[in-house]
C-alpha cells in the first residue's frame, strides 16, 4: 500500500461518507413532518396496492379523481387483468386506456362541500405518505362543523370521514390550553366493521396505493437502478485501472 | 480502415489546416501540472452535467407544453405517459442540483488554491459570469413545471426588482408581462431557458476554457510550472512538471466521471426528490395564485443568497438594501482577484489568517444556506425548546453569518493590502508524491 | 528521467475494454431517449380499438371511420363489383397479396376480396405511395385515367389506381395494396376495428 493509494482510498471513503450524510439528512428531513405516525407503506407490495385500489375505487372515486393515472397502467403495475380492472374497479364508465376521472361534476361538489374535492394523483408527493395516513385515521365527530366532521391532522377539513363505516365513529376529548379548546385525544365511540388494527392496515393499503399513483415510475426506477449502479461501479473500477496504468509514466 | 481515416484526415486538413493543431493545443499538447488532486475533477464534471442538461432538456421540450394551463399536466404526462419520460425528467432535475454542487466545489477550489490570481483573472471573471448565467438559467427552469413553488418562487424573485426606486413597479410588470406571473411570464422564461441562456452559457464555457488554456492551469501548490525547468519525457521544451492533458487527465477525469455517475445514478433512481431538496413537495401542487405555500423558500442552491436578502432589514422606507446585499454577495466574488493581493496563491503556503477566514467563509455559506432553507428556524425550537423566540435568534444567527460572509472580503483586503500576512516558503517545483 | 518499459499490451487491453464497456453504457443510455419517441400511453389510448355501426351502409356505399386518426373506409360492395374482381388479376401488381403486399392484410381475410365477409371491405384508405387518401370511384365506366375501369380507388396525388379490394394496378407509383387493419364482426351490423377475431375470442 503506497501513500498515493491510501490517499485515494481515504478520498473515496470520505466521498462515500459525505454522500451518506447528505442522503441521511435528506431522508431525516423528509420523515420529520410534525410528529405524524409513520405510514410504513411499501409500493412494492402488490397485494397491499390491490387492496388499496379496491378501497379507493369503492370509497373515494365518487368525489376524487386521479386524472393523471390510467386504468390500463394501474392494471399493468398492480398485476391485474383488463377484465379485473374493468369489472371490479372501473365504476366511472371510462375506457380501459383512459384516466380515472370522478363522475361528480365539479360545481355540484363545490356546493356540497364548499369547494371541489381535489384531484389525488399527486397527494402523497405533495403532502407525504405519513400525512395522508395520519389524515385518514384522524377524523372525529364535531357538531360545530357544517358536515359534522373534523380532523386533527387537517383541522377544519371540509370532507366528512368517507371510511366511517369501516372505522366506526371517533369523538374527541377536548382540553383547554391557554383558554382555547384543543383536541387531547381521539376515542372510538362506536366500533365500525373493522377492528382498529384492521382499519390501520386498510388505511395503510390505501396510502400505499395513493403513493404508487403519485409516482408510478418508482416501481421501474428501483428495478433498473440497481443494474445501472452495478454497471457504473464496474466501469469506474475499469477506468481506475486504466488511469493507474497510464499514470505509471508520470514521475 | 486506417488508410480511410488517414485520407479523411488529410482531406479535412487540406481544407482546414488549423483544426488539427487546435485539437493538439487543447488536448495532447496542453501541458497541465501533474499534481492535480481531487478538487480538479469538478471542471470536467461541470462540462458533463452541462451536456446532460442540454440533451435531456432537448428531449423534455419535445413533450413539455409552454402554457400556464397545460405546463403542469404536461410534466406529469412526461412522468407517466411518455416512455422513459420519468428518467429524462429526473436526469434533468437531478442534473440541475448537481450542476450547482459541482460548480460550488469548482469555485471553492479556485479560492483555496488562488486560481483567480494574476494572470488568471480573466478565467475567474468568465467563470463568475458562467455562475451568474447559470443562476438565471436555473431559476427560469424552476418556474417551468408551473407548480405552486414555481409560481411563488417566480413571484418573489421578480418582486426583488420592485425594490429598485422609481422604476421598480413598472419593471416588475414588464418582466412578467402581466400583473402576476402568468402565461406571458412562463413563455418568455421558456424561451430564455431553452434558447437564449444556453447559447450564452455555451459561449462563456468556450471562452472560459480558451482563456484557461492561454495561461495554463494553476495547481494545488500555486506554482507556475511555465516558470520552472523545461523538458519532460514528451517534449524537451515544455515544463518539466507538466503532463499532456490527453491521455493522462482524460483517463483520470474518466475515473472522476465514473464516481460522479454512481452518485448521480443513485439519486436519480433511488431518491430523485432528495427528500424535498431537489424536487420540492409543494411543487407537486399546481400553481395557485390565491394560496402561498406555507414554507416558501428557494431551491437549496439559492438559499445562501436568499438568506442574505432576508437578513438585511429595510430602512429609509425601502427594501433595496437586502437586494443590494444579495447581489453584492455575488459581485464581491467577481472582484476577488483585486481584493486579494496575497503574494502566495495556494492555501498550503498562506498565512493562518487566510486559512481561518476562508474556513469561516465556508461555514457562513453553509449556515446562510441553512437559514435560507428554513432549517435554522426548525432546529432552534427543537434544540432549545418551543418557548424560545425563533425569529429573534434566527435573525441574530443569520445576521452574524451575513457579517462573516462580507467580513471575509473586508478582512482579505486589509490582510493582504496591509501586508499582515505571513506566508510559508513556496517550493520551486510542484509537490507530487508518486509511488 | 527514468524511462521504464511500458507494457503496451496491458495498456491497449485496458483502453479497449474501457472503451467497449463505456460504449455499451452510452448505447444503453441512448435507448431511453429513442424509446421516448414511441407512441405514449395517451397516444395508445387514443388509438384504442373502435366499434362502429355498419348497419346503415347501403350496397355500393362507402363510409369513413377514424381509427388511430387514420381514415378507415368501410365499403358495402355490390355483387357486380365482387364479380369483377377476378378479372382484374392480370393487371394487378400482387393480386393474391402474397408477394410485395404480404404484410398488407391479416391472414384471416380471403385473398380475392381481402375481407372477412365478401361484401364488406374494411381498409385503411391511405395510398401506399406517399400516404394520400384516395378517391372512392365505384362506378364501372371508362375513366380518363383508365378506359377499362371496373370501380375502385384513385389517388389524386400521383394517380395511383386500386381495384375494389384495394389492390394496386400495375404501372402506377404505388408499390403495394392498401392496408387491411385487424377487425372482427361483433355482430351482423357492428365491427370492431383494431382487434383480431382471435383476440376478441
Amino acid at each position: 500500500m503506497t501513500k498515493r493509494q491510501s490517499l485515494m482510498k481515504r478520498t473515496l471513503s470520505s466521498i462515500a461518507l459525505a454522500v451518506g450524510l447528505l442522503v441521511g439528512s435528506a431522508t431525516a428531513m423528509a420523515s420529520e413532518e410534525g410528529g405524524l405516525p409513520s405510514a410504513a407503506t411499501n409500493v412494492n407490495d402488490k397485494a397491499s396496492l390491490q387492496r388499496g385500489a379496491k378501497l379507493f375505487f369503492n370509497y373515494c372515486v365518487g368525489c376524487h379523481s386521479l386524472k393523471y393515472a390510467r386504468y390500463s397502467r394501474i392494471a399493468e403495475d398492480l398485476g391485474l387483468s383488463e377484465k379485473e380492472v374493468m369489472d371490479n374497479l372501473n365504476f366511472t364508465g371510462a375506457k380501459f386506456g383512459e384516466p380515472v376521472i370522478s363522475h361528480m361534476p365539479e360545481d355540484s361538489a363545490a356546493t356540497f362541500f364548499g369547494k371541489a374535492p381535489p384531484d389525488l394523483s399527486l397527494e402523497v408527493r405533495a403532502k407525504g405518505a405519513d400525512w395522508v395516513y395520519g389524515y385518514l385515521n384522524a377524523f372525529y365527530l364535531d357538531p360545530t362543523r357544517p358536515v359534522g366532521w373534523n380532523n386533527t391532522v387537517f383541522p377544519n377539513a371540509s370532507m366528512p370521514n368517507p371510511l366511517w363505516e369501516l372505522q366506526g365513529l371517533q369523538t374527541a376529548e377536548m382540553k383547554k390550553v391557554d383558554g382555547e379548546e384543543v383536541v387531547e385525544k381521539l376515542e372510538l365511540a362506536q366500533p365500525g366493521k373493522l377492528s382498529p388494527a384492521q382499519f390501520k392496515q386498510a388505511t395503510r393499503d390505501l396510502t400505499s396505493f395513493l403513493e404508487y399513483v403519485a409516482e408510478p415510475a418508482a416501481l421501474q426506477r428501483q428495478r433498473y437502478g440497481i443494474w445501472v449502479l452495478l454497471f457504473l461501479v464496474g466501469f469506474t473500477l475499469l477506468a481506475y485501472a486504466l488511469k493507474k496504468e497510464y499514470w505509471k509514466d508520470v514521475h | 480502415m486506417a488508410s480511410v481515416f488517414t485520407r479523411i484526415g488529410d482531406w479535412v486538413n487540406e481544407r482546414a489546416p488549423n483544426m488539427a493543431p487546435a485539437y493538439r493545443k487543447h488536448m495532447t499538447e496542453y501541458y497541465a501540472p501533474k499534481n492535480f488532486n481531487l478538487w480538479y475533477y469538478f471542471g470536467s464534471l461541470a462540462i458533463l452535467v452541462l451536456v446532460n442538461q442540454i440533451v435531456t432538456g432537448i428531449f423534455l421540450t419535445m413533450n413539455y407544453k409552454t402554457s400556464a394551463a397545460e405546463a403542469f399536466a404536461s410534466v406529469e404526462y412526461i412522468m407517466r405517459d411518455v416512455e422513459w419520460g420519468w428518467l429524462i425528467r429526473y436526469m434533468h432535475s437531478t442534473g440541475a442540483s448537481l450542476f450547482f454542487v459541482v460548480v460550488f466545489l469548482h469555485m471553492f477550489r479556485g479560492l483555496m488554491y488562488g486560481s483567480y490570481h494574476k494572470p488568471r483573472e480573466l478565467v475567474w471573471l468568465l467563470g463568475m459570469l458562467i455562475f451568474l448565467v447559470l443562476m438565471a438559467e436555473a431559476f427560469m427552469g424552476y418556474v417551468l413545471p408551473w407548480g405552486n413553488m414555481s409560481f411563488w418562487g417566480a413571484k418573489v424573485i421578480i418582486s426583488l426588482f420592485g425594490t429598485i426606486p422609481v422604476i421598480g413597479g413598472t419593471l416588475v410588470e414588464w418582466i412578467m408581462g402581466d400583473y402576476l406571473p402568468a402565461d406571458a411570464t412562463l413563455n418568455r422564461f421558456f424561451a430564455l431557458h431553452v434558447i437564449a441562456l444556453p447559447l450564452v452559457l455555451l459561449l462563456l464555457v468556450v471562452l472560459h476554457i480558451a482563456a484557461l488554456h492561454e495561461v495554463g492551469s494553476n495547481n494545488p501548490d500555486g506554482v507556475e510550472i511555465k516558470k520552472g525547468p523545461k523538458g519532460n519525457r514528451w517534449d524537451a521544451n515544455k515544463p518539466a512538471d507538466g503532463i499532456p492533458f490527453h491521455p493522462y487527465y482524460t483517463v483520470k477525469d474518466l475515473f472522476g466521471v465514473g464516481c460522479f455517475l454512481i452518485i448521480a445514478a443513485f439519486i436519480i433512481f433511488f431518491v430523485p426528490t432528495f427528500g424535498g431538496w431537489f424536487l420540492e413537495h409543494d411543487n407537486f401542487l399546481p400553481a395557485n395564485n390565491l394560496v402561498t405555500p406555507t414554507h416558501i423558500k428557494p431551491v437549496w442552491y439559492f438559499t445562501p443568497f436568499y438568506a442574505i436578502l432576508r437578513m438585511i432589514p429595510s430602512f429609509f422606507s425601502t427594501a433595496i438594501w437586502g437586494v443590494l446585499g444579495m447581489f453584492g454577495a455575488i459581485a464581491l466574488l467577481f472582484l476577488l482577484p483585486w481584493i486579494d493581493a496575497g503574494k502566495v496563491r495556494s492555501i498550503r503556503y498562506r498565512g493562518v489568517g487566510y486559512k481561518v477566514s476562508l474556513g469561516l467563509f465556508v461555514v457562513s455559506f453553509f449556515a446562510l444556506g441553512a437559514v435560507g432553507a428554513g432549517v435554522v428556524a426548525e432546529v432552534i425550537p427543537a434544540w432549545f425548546g418551543s418557548h424560545i423566540d425563533v425569529t429573534f435568534w434566527e435573525n441574530l444567527f443569520g445576521r452574524v453569518m451575513t457579517a462573516i460572509y462580507f467580513g471575509y472580503f473586508v478582512f482579505l483586503w486589509v490582510y493582504t493590502h496591509r501586508g499582515l500576512e505571513t506566508t510559508k516558503p513556496v517550493p520551486a517545483r510542484v509537490v507530487y508524491d508518486h509511488d | 528521467m527514468a524511462n521504464e518499459v511500458v507494457d503496451h499490451g496491458r495498456r491497449r487491453f485496458l483502453t479497449a475494454t474501457t472503451a467497449v464497456v463505456g460504449g455499451v453504457g452510452v448505447v444503453a443510455a441512448v435507448v431511453p431517449f429513442i424509446k421516448s419517441w414511441e407512441p405514449s400511453a395517451r397516444a395508445k389510448s387514443a388509438g384504442a380499438p373502435v366499434t362502429v355501426d355498419i348497419g346503415k351502409i347501403e350496397a355500393g356505399q362507402k363510409v369513413t371511420f377514424p381509427w388511430r386518426g387514420l381514415p378507415v373506409f368501410v365499403v358495402n360492395r355490390t355483387k357486380e363489383q365482387l364479380d369483377a374482381l377476378p378479372g382484374q388479376d392480370a393487371r394487378l401488381v400482387d393480386p393474391k397479396s402474397n408477394g410485395s403486399s404480404a404484410e398488407q392484410q391479416p391472414a384471416y381475410v380471403e385473398k380475392e376480396t381481402r375481407s372477412i365477409k365478401p361484401e364488406w371491405l374494411v381498409m385503411v384508405a391511405l395510398c401506399t405511395h406517399l400516404g394520400c387518401v384516395p378517391d372512392f370511384v365505384p362506378v364501372m365506366k371508362p375513366e380518363p385515367f383508365d378506359p377499362e375501369w371496373k370501380g375502385g380507388f384513385y389517388c389524386p396525388c400521383h394517380k395511383s389506381r386500386y381495384d375494389m379490394s384495394g389492390r394496386v394496378y400495375q404501372g402506377v407509383p404505388a408499390p403495394k395494396n392498401m392496408l387491411i387493419p385487424p377487425y372482427h364482426f361483433v355482430d351482423d351490423t357492428h365491427i370492431e376495428i383494431g382487434v383480431d377475431p382471435k383476440e376478441a375470442g
